[in-house]
């Protein structure tokens, strides 16, 4: 490659950083700065280093419904950690079940799962709602979490991953004696380790994310999700106190940010080391 | 160590049948090779007596015990695939261990016997490697390690060379050998190899479209043939076989263009006029200046020996192997010596006599 188009190629990679980067950079900057400046439109490039206090004070702060948002941070970190559990394992299983063996209607169980792919939570919001007010779980953790925990996508995931797998080793497993069980739990759990972190870190961001069903499932302010905070101190009536919603909108960036940094390590080792 | 009795064992695929009954019995401590053509059902038999596969009917006797319905793990047999099969997240020492630690013995057992087995196969070093990060013999070595360290009754060995390079097959080879009878564990061994099957087997099977057709020594399979398939399928390059009649009282083959060759081991059973298929081994055609005329159509110089291929005047096909370089002349006589013949009637293509 010559030395120019490498200049051109640096020029738009540096674009796109800076593209991306610049919300992120106003984001923390205006939580440091007065809010009603910011209201005003005075948003200012610097951040003022006098006012880095904000972030701790958000954090224990009672949010408009009664919560903190470390409360609500949390709320959000277990349904997050629920969902991408939840989906991993019910994955893995299903997976496994529709791969590894011959029971009646297999396939039909497989297109079954399949064709949920067309229908995500925003599609059956209505029949999800009816479903979980008539086991009662409206504005509890159980609702909230357990629709948003099938899908197909995983599934799919780990059955592409597992079709990969060689006959001649699931028999030499069976040959040195190895059950189902301990087929899952020693060879195909090991082999899907890095595919599992993946899955993981998308879960978890995509339940960090949710807003319609936590809206929708639970209106009990001990229920709700960074996500929702955010939206409710953006108050229609009140004064919008937009260095607050900032410094909020920071704290609740952090932690899919860290599980994204963290599991990369693991996710790029797992892949780099490879075992297959 | 253990005998092993197959009963007309058959096994189909739905409306396939692919093994039409087998029987065979193998003696304790004995290695026998099968070897057929792809397809035949060498790998199905195999499977069979894994326990991989139910058989559709018939016996899998292993010590004097009906296998044929039990599991895999309960038949204390262990196999060496093709492609290895190790477990490629699992460190050598593992891969050897597993079996091991799923029946539940003691860490301190497991590690003797592991490390026995690798001393044994010179895989010590590499105990904690994984798989990756070996050559394709060394993975070889480990999943026979791995076969080795279960103490099995019986070993089945599925093509387990035969992604080696040529070399590597050939020191591989002796040391399967050498295992085989040092550990005196039976053992069924499935191979393509005419050189495998010639040196490692006690016993050669010889199977065709899912039938045995013949079962006897190495030795004997290639001196005497039971069949027109097992004496094409044995031997390289393939025996020439030739259209013939009976002649003489039973006591020649008439070859037709006037050669009429004296049986020098006896007379045949049938009248004279019976259809014969005369087979010869190009290695005992001899030249002979007062013989038949070949046109030589292809050399296949192979270094001590030379292959010709050509054509006697009629058009028949031949090959012959002679000693040393190719003659100069693209003319050459030959003669078929009466004791090199091998008689198979023509319909049934058994042997005769
Ligand atoms: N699971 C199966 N379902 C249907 N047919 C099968 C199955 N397994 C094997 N067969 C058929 O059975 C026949 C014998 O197969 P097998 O694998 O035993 O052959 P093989 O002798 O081992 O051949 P190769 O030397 O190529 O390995 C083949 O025609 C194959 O198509
Ligand atoms: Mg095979």
């Amino acid at each position: 490659m010559s030395p120019r188009t490498d200049w051109v190629a640096h020029l738009v990679l540096c674009g796109g950083v800076a593209l991306f980067l610049l919300p992120l950079w106003l984001l923390m900057v205006g939580a440091t700065q007065d809010g009603s400046a910011i209201a005003r439109g005075e948003l200012s490039f610097l951040p003022d280093l006098r006012n880095l206090g904000i972030f701790w004070e958000v954090l224990t702060d009672k949010g408009p419904g009664g919560a903190t948002i470390w409360h609500m941070l949390l709320v959000s970190g277990a349904m997050a950690l629920a969902i991408a559990f939840g989906k991993i394992v019910i994955s893995l299983l299903s997976a496994y079940a529709v791969t590894f063996f011959r029971f009646p209607l297999r396939m039909v169980c497989f297109w079954t799962i399949f064709i949920t792919l067309m229908l995500p939570v925003e599609v059956r919001i209505v029949p999800t709602y009816a479903v979980m007010a008539n086991f009662g779980l409206i504005n509890s953790f159980t609702g909230l979490a357990v629709p948003l925990i099938a899908s197909a996508t995983a599934t799919l995931l780990f059955r592409q991953v597992f079709l990969v797998v060689p006959d001649e080793m699931v028999e030499a497993a069976r040959m040195d004696g190895a059950g189902p069980l301990r087929f899952l739990r020693d060879i195909l759990i090991p082999l899907s380790a890095a595919n599992m972190a993946a899955l993981f870190v998308i879960v978890f961001v995509y339940g960090w994310n949710q807003y319609l069903w936590p809206l929708l499932v639970a209106t009990d302010p001990k229920l709700d999700t960074i996500v929702i905070g955010i939206v409710k101190m953006i108050g229609g009536d009140t004064v919008t106190d937009w260095n607050r919603v900032m410094a909020a909108a920071v704290l609740a960036l952090l932690p899919p940010v860290l599980v994204v940094l963290l599991m990369q390590r693991w996710f790029v080792k797992g892949l780099t080391e490879g075992d297959k | 160590m253990a005998t092993l009795e197959l009963h007309d064992l058959r096994k189909s695929f739905g409306a396939t049948a692919v093994l039409h009954g087998v029987d065979l019995a193998l003696n304790d401590g004995e290695m026998l090779v099968i070897v057929g053509a792809s397809g035949c059902g060498k790998s199905t038999l195999l499977r069979l007596i894994a326990g991989l596969e139910i058989p559709t009917s018939g016996q899998i006797i292993l010590d004097g015990r009906d296998v044929a319905q039990l599991d895999p793990a309960e038949r204390d047999i262990a196999m060496v695939f093709q492609n290895y099969a190790l477990y490629p997240h699992m460190s050598v020492f593992d891969n050897m261990a597993y079996a091991l630690k799923i029946r539940g013995l003691s860490r301190d057992d497991i590690a003797r016997r592991v490390r026995e087995t690798a001393d044994i196969l010179g895989l010590g070093p590499l105990l904690d490697r994984k798989p990756r990060q070996l050559s394709g013999g060394q993975r070889q070595r480990v999943a026979m390690g791995r076969a080795i360290v279960r103490e099995p009754k019986l070993f089945l060995f599925d093509e387990p060379l035969s992604n080696l390079d040529a070399k590597l097959r050939v020191s591989m080879r002796a040391e399967i050998k050498r295992l085989q009878r040092r550990m005196g564990v039976t053992s069924l061994y499935v191979t393509h190899d005419q050189v495998e099957a010639m040196t490692l087997g006690d016993r050669l099977l010889v199977m065709h479209q899912g039938v045995p057709v013949q079962l006897a020594t190495p030795m004997e399979v290639f001196e005497r043939p039971a069949t027109t398939y097992v004496a094409g399928f044995i031997g390289a390059p393939a025996m020439n076989l030739l259209p013939a009649v009976l002649c003489q009282d039973g006591t020649a083959a008439d070859l037709g263009r006037g050669l009429i060759i004296p049986f020098a081991d006896g007379k045949r059973d049938g009248a004279d006029g019976r259809k014969l298929t005369i087979g010869i081994r190009p290695e005992h055609i001899a030249p002979d200046p007062a013989g038949m005329a070949m046109q030589i159509d292809l050399v296949e110089p192979l270094g001590s020996e030379t292959v010709l291929i050509g054509r006697l005047d009629d058009g028949e096909l031949l090959s012959v192997k002679v000693p040393g370089r190719a003659p100069a002349d693209a003319l050459i006589h030959v003669s078929f010596p009466a004791a090199a013949l091998h008689v198979f009637d023509a319909e049934t293509g058994l042997r005769l006599g």
